[in-house]
């Protein structure tokens, strides 16, 4: 069989959505291992926990996010598209009512930013903010 | 890092006894991630502030670990309430070991 241009293009294609396929997995399971470590496996659910952030962000090296989370003693922040997920972890001490925090982080491309609060009661909640990164901010 | 690093701080002078205030911070401070690589393709080693806490009269307000991906000259805005004057104390720890402290007072009116 002697392959055509067409025949080849679909290999391509194909293989490019394969490669794709197997890449992503293996982004999200870093992040989704290091949230199992705070969270020992117990159930997230969605609640009144907020993540502000950027839709866009022209510059990736500061990328300026709010967590708003009521009654929690704990935010943990992470980034699934860095090369360590991790970005931050906030514990909220008695003095503070309202349970938010802002700062600026590093993102190195387009990619999901992700809240895990730990709750009053033990439990915990999940917020989840996609932001799109023009320049990154990470290496170079 | 030791050098060029300067803490900078916004406190309200005064507030309200119970009243919830705003703080800023800000520290002067490379956040060198340990990611980049110099001009040789060697890695710049990782120097970061990992730990800033805020306290009011010894009670804890806000206590964060950070992780390289926080940006340059790490900024942290956050609430606090003033149940009565007294003064608030802010700590950042430096990879190197290096402790830099600020504090300031606030009365209550």
């Amino acid at each position: 069989m002697q392959l055509t241009r067409r025949d080849l293009l679909v290999m391509g294609s194909v293989g490019m959505g394969a490669t794709l396929m197997g890449a992503l997995p293996a982004i999200a399971s870093l992040t989704d291992d290091e949230i199992a470590k705070i969270t020992g496996g117990a159930d997230v659910s969605e609640g009144d926990l907020a993540i502000t952030a950027p839709e866009i962000a022209e510059n990736g090296n500061t990328v300026p996010i709010e967590v708003t989370a009521p009654g929690a003693v704990m935010v943990a922040i992470f980034a699934d598209g860095n090369p360590v997920p991790n970005v931050a972890s906030v514990k909220f001490g008695p003095m503070n009512p309202s349970r938010s925090a802002s700062t600026r982080i590093r993102l190195a491309k387009t990619q999901n930013v992700v809240a895990i609060a730990q709750m009053e009661d033990g439990s915990f909640q999940k917020a989840t903010s996609n932001v799109k990164v023009t320049i990154g901010g990470c290496g170079g | 890092m030791a050098s060029g690093v300067k803490p900078r701080v916004k406190v309200p002078k005064s507030a309200a006894a119970g009243e919830t205030i705003v703080i800023k911070t800000l520290i002067s401070h490379k956040m060198e991630s340990g990611q980049r690589k110099d001009g040789d393709g060697n890695v710049i080693p990782r120097s970061i502030i990992n730990r800033f806490t805020a306290d009011f009269n010894g009670q804890n307000v806000i206590d964060v670990t950070l992780e390289p991906a926080i940006s340059t000259n790490p900024y942290f805005q956050f609430e606090s309430t003033v149940p009565e004057a007294g003064e608030f104390k802010f700590t950042w720890y430096d990879d190197d070991g290096s402790v830099y402290e600020t504090a300031k007072k606030i009365s209550v009116s």
